[in-house]
């Protein structure tokens, strides 16, 4: 995939329309510069989509209508051709941005085998055995002798599914069963010395296997390109771009309060009792203990109060006030208040900063002596479950929160918190701290009727 | 104090005797009457210990294994396939370290009989030398990672608390061991007919369970996700210490791995076996827990009217437990009761007291640690011996060998001495043979075949690419 240069034309004519492209090799597209950024964005959103999706828990049926509404509303282009640009085109900028760690590579990795795995299966059956064979899978449909053989298995199998029997025409792979892993979690093969029977209708699962393993290997040649080559060349063009878009957040920045703006130091105490999320409330807490916070805290509860509606002048008198009997107020004024002023961009570039959202705090390295970062992520067991205990949450309710923990599903462990805290459900999750927040006055505000 | 283990030939052991000595003090020295000429102290300590390894473990026989087939004098082997092996050891005193790592049979024999770990474990082969890891790690790429590692299962029965009566935690009896065995039953079956292998080594944990070994190439290669989606296979718990039903097989019939273990194994083993064996419906307090697994409020309510009526009449001919199954299943199965569910209950009750619970984590992942087998238990000072899945039947864990057993068993040899086959004149004998002639020796056949025909393949490809 080349980056447009003035003397090439776009070649997109000869692009082979496939029913789903399987991202063998790069393009020979030609790509201006805001449309790698833009499509590159639009596939994060399906890709993001899907994640909170499959961390909600929903199941199988809804996450397909899910992956495939998002597709429509961001993928989808009015010419056909285009289409499959912006597809491919979306998929080998996002490798590149996310084939840098391990951690990105592993998200990448499944959103992408997912959004794979719904999009094969809205296919025409048609269309799935052409992509099958696209992929050169080595296997052949069993033999009707063979099928004779084991046909009471599979009709066992079928059965134990819910399924009607295999009709006499039916076909059937055979295939060792280290290919279907998910067919065999869910005893949903009949599985004899080693091989597992695959149905037509499974076989969604033997080519996202394939695809995934493929992708898997695709991701780590990426990486030695990037760290070899393409990062050094790019630096001072591709490299910002692709650097920021991993953590770029998509939803609402809470960069403004909206709702409750205006709170003022007085009530901050009561507040981080009531709606601060757990990772504000230990900083919080922390910070009023010690006197003190690192750059990482300071930041990342520092911008959160800016979203939760402390004004500069506020923001200022409250860190002053903790730091003075630490640092006094002579470094406080040199060290410290130039950082605070700059966050309201009020200094430097004047860039009005956003506050923190989960994935960049749960993505957070928090060091010795740090106290940010995500505590579901970042806390010990043993620390969190006394500090949920500290926030009221019973035990049962710190039993799931450990088991989304355990899970690494960190993000729905705050909502199960948030849930118990307020005895009230929240259907879209915790993505973002300051959103927590509001959504905690919202529920405190209808039951007091005011604002706390 | 009587260890006579060939102390005029060894000086080590002469060392050991004298610090031993003074550990123990002069009582027992007393004690040393004729009598008591050959019996050894019972309990489980360094110097026990020291002697079974210097004159008992088969270090060479967990060498050849571990080595599969990768010590011989064949250009494909890959000679540098045992020391990425991480080896880990717990001395005396709860030290653990990690990360030990041997390029020959004798660098493994020297050290165990150096360190003298209370507990060896084994881990996977990495990508390089665990023990040089960190040089690795330097070079900035993240290239320490495991490549290979038996596919393994570890079965605790302390994992079946709440359905033994007999015995609680760590204990086990001869009442509650045959759930070990089923296990057994179920599991290795299903390895071979299902999955295809056929190297797989039962080992007993040395005091509560079970442990497998699957050791096939193909096993022992299997990435983390495929090794999850086997431990899936196996899985039938679902439920929590909340719920009342532990098992759930939904589906109107059984997947055909779970039927064969419910009509060869489980049905029958419950049936005869542990129904009487525990006395599962014979008191109120049990028969409501069996009773809770019904999801008919009306139909398990007649059956506890019924059950509270006859606790009265003298049931002395049949056995209560079985009487009230029967009744059970009567109710269950009879044709007025049309849900597919209330007719499954039978098979959900059996499954829930006999199916296999295995720890599934330490199958899942490559990076686990396990056991080695002929390691003593510190508790009990009995071996992990081989157990023979075709004869789990006969295995009996309360007369598996002790430590103090074998050196009692060693001192009565005397002066017979054979240094080729010391386990021969102990009854840790029988398990070595059995893990060579049963284990060992096929496993290495089939490594050899596999390590030549790979070789034969590729020098096919070069072949190929010359030609062309």
């Amino acid at each position: 995939m080349e980056v447009v240069r003035s003397d090439r034309k776009s070649s997109s004519n000869d692009v082979v329309v496939s029913t789903l492209p399987l991202y063998r090799s790069a393009p020979p597209l030609e790509v201006r510069l805001e449309d790698f950024e833009l499509f590159a964005m639009d596939r994060l959103r399906v890709l993001k989509g899907i994640s909170d999706g499959l961390s909600r828990g929903k199941k199988p049926e809804e996450m397909e209508n899910l992956a495939m509404d998002l597709w429509k509303a961001n993928m989808r282009h009015l010419e056909a051709t285009e289409g499959v640009n912006k597809d491919v085109i979306s998929h080998f900028v996002l490798r590149l941005v996310y084939c840098r760690t391990e951690e990105l590579r592993k998200w990448f990795l499944s959103m992408e085998t997912a959004l794979f795995r719904y999009r094969f299966h809205s296919k025409s059956s048609e269309a799935q055995r052409v992509l099958m064979s696209e992929f050169k899978l080595p296997y052949k449909p069993v033999s009707n002798a063979e099928f004779e053989s084991v046909k009471d298995k599979l009709g066992q199998v079928a059965r134990s599914m819910g399924q009607t029997l295999p009709a006499a025409d039916a076909i059937f792979y055979k295939v060792p069963f280290e290919e279907v892993p998910e067919l065999v979690a869910g005893r949903r093969v009949f599985i004899h010395k080693g091989h597992a029977y695959v149905a037509m209708n499974q076989v969604v699962s033997l080519v996202v296997t394939q695809f995934r393993s493929n992708l898997s290997k695709a991701l780590i040649l990426t990486n030695r390109k990037w760290t070899s080559t393409i990062r050094e060349q790019e630096k001072d063009r591709l490299a910002p771009i692709v650097e920021a878009l991993c953590t770029s957040y998509l939803g609402p920045d809470y960069s403004q309060p909206k709702e409750f703006a205006e709170i003022s130091i007085k009530d901050i105490d009561q507040i981080s009792k009531t709606s601060f999320p757990l990772c504000m409330r230990y900083l919080f807490e922390k910070v009023r203990e010690d006197h003190h916070l690192k750059h990482g805290g300071r930041m990342q509860l520092g911008l959160f109060l800016k979203g939760v509606g402390l004004k500069l002048d506020d923001a200022l008198a409250f860190w002053k006030a903790e730091f003075v009997p630490k640092v006094g107020a002579e470094r406080f004024d040199k060290e410290y208040a130039y950082n605070i002023r700059h966050n309201y961009g009020r200094e430097g570039k004047r860039t009005d900063y956003t506050p923190y959202s989960c994935q960049k705090i749960i993505s957070s390295t928090p060091g010795v002596g740090d106290h940010h970062g995500c505590p579901y992520r970042h806390f010990s067991e043993e620390n969190l479950r006394a500090a949920l205990a500290r926030m009221g949450v019973g035990s049962r309710v710190v039993e799931d929160v450990m088991d989304k923990v355990h899970n690494r599903h960190y993000q729905l462990a705050c909502t199960l918190t948030f849930e118990a805290v307020h005895g009230s459900s929240c259907d879209a999750g915790i993505n973002h701290p300051n959103q927590y927040f509001i959504d905690s006055q919202k529920i405190l505000q209808s039951k007091n009727g005011s604002v706390a | 104090m009587e260890i006579r283990v060939s102390i005029d030939r060894e000086k080590d052991f002469e060392a050991e005797m004298t610090k031993e000595e003074a550990e123990n003090g002069r009582d027992e020295m007393l004690i040393d009457g004729p009598e008591q000429a050959n019996t050894v102290p019972d309990g489980f300590n360094a110097t026990y210990l020291r002697i079974y390894y210097g004159k008992l473990f088969p270090h060479a026989d967990i060498f050849k294994w571990m080595s599969y087939g990768n010590d011989g004098k064949h250009p494909a082997c890959d000679k540098s396939y045992f020391g990425r092996r991480e080896f880990s050891f717990t001395l005396e005193n709860d030290i653990y370290i990690r990360f030990q790592s041997f390029n020959s049979v004798s660098e493994l024999e020297n050290s165990i009989k150096e360190k003298c770990p209370f507990k060896i474990d084994i881990g996977p082969v990495y990508s390089v030398d665990p023990a040089k890891r960190h040089a690795y790690a330097q070079s900035g790429h993240n290239v320490f990672t495991p490549v290979e590692r038996e596919l393994v299962f570890d079965i605790d029965i302390t994992d079946y608390d709440d359905v033994r009566y007999c015995c609680t935690g760590a204990d086990v009896c001869l009442e509650c061991w045959p759930l070990m065995t089923v296990a057994i039953k179920v599991i290795d079956t299903a390895l071979r007919d299902d999955f295809g292998f056929n190297h797989i080594l039962w080992v007993y944990s040395g005091r509560r369970g079970v442990h497998c070994w699957v050791c096939d190439g193909k096993a022992r290669r299997l990435t983390n996700e495929q090794r999850a989606s086997i431990a899936d296979y196996f899985r039938v718990y679902k439920g929590n210490e909340n719920s009342n039903k532990k098992i759930s097989l939904p589906g109107p019939v059984l997947h055909p791995f779970l039927a064969r273990s419910y009509t060869e194994v489980l049905k029958g083993f419950f049936e005869a076996k542990l129904l009487s064996k525990q006395n599962l419906l014979a008191s109120e307090e049990r028969y409501e827990k069996i009773l809770e697994m019904i999801a008919d409020a009306s139909v398990a309510s007649e059956l506890r009217g019924r059950w509270q009526e006859n606790k009265r009449l003298s049931m002395s001919k049949e056995d209560i437990n079985i009487a009230r199954w029967e009744q059970l299943k009567h109710i269950l199965q009879s044709g007025k009761q049309k849900s597919q569910g209330l007719r499954r209950c039978v098979e959900e009750i059996v499954f829930s007291f006999t199916y296999p619970r295995l720890d599934m984590e330490v199958s899942k992942h490559m990076n686990h640690l396990l056991k080695a087998p002929f390691c003593v238990h510190p508790k009990t000072g009995r071996v992990c011996v081989p157990i023979d899945p075709n004869n789990c039947d006969e295995f009996d864990p309360t007369t598996v060998p002790t430590l103090s057993q074998l050196l009692e068993e060693l001192n009565k040899g005397g002066l017979r001495q054979d240094a080729e086959s010391e386990w021969d004149r102990t009854s840790l004998g029988e398990s070595v043979t059995f893990f060579r002639s049963s284990f060992l020796l096929p496993l290495l056949k089939s490594c050899k075949e596999e390590i030549e025909s790979s070789h034969n393949a590729k020098l096919q490809q070069s072949k190929n690419a010359l030609s062309w």
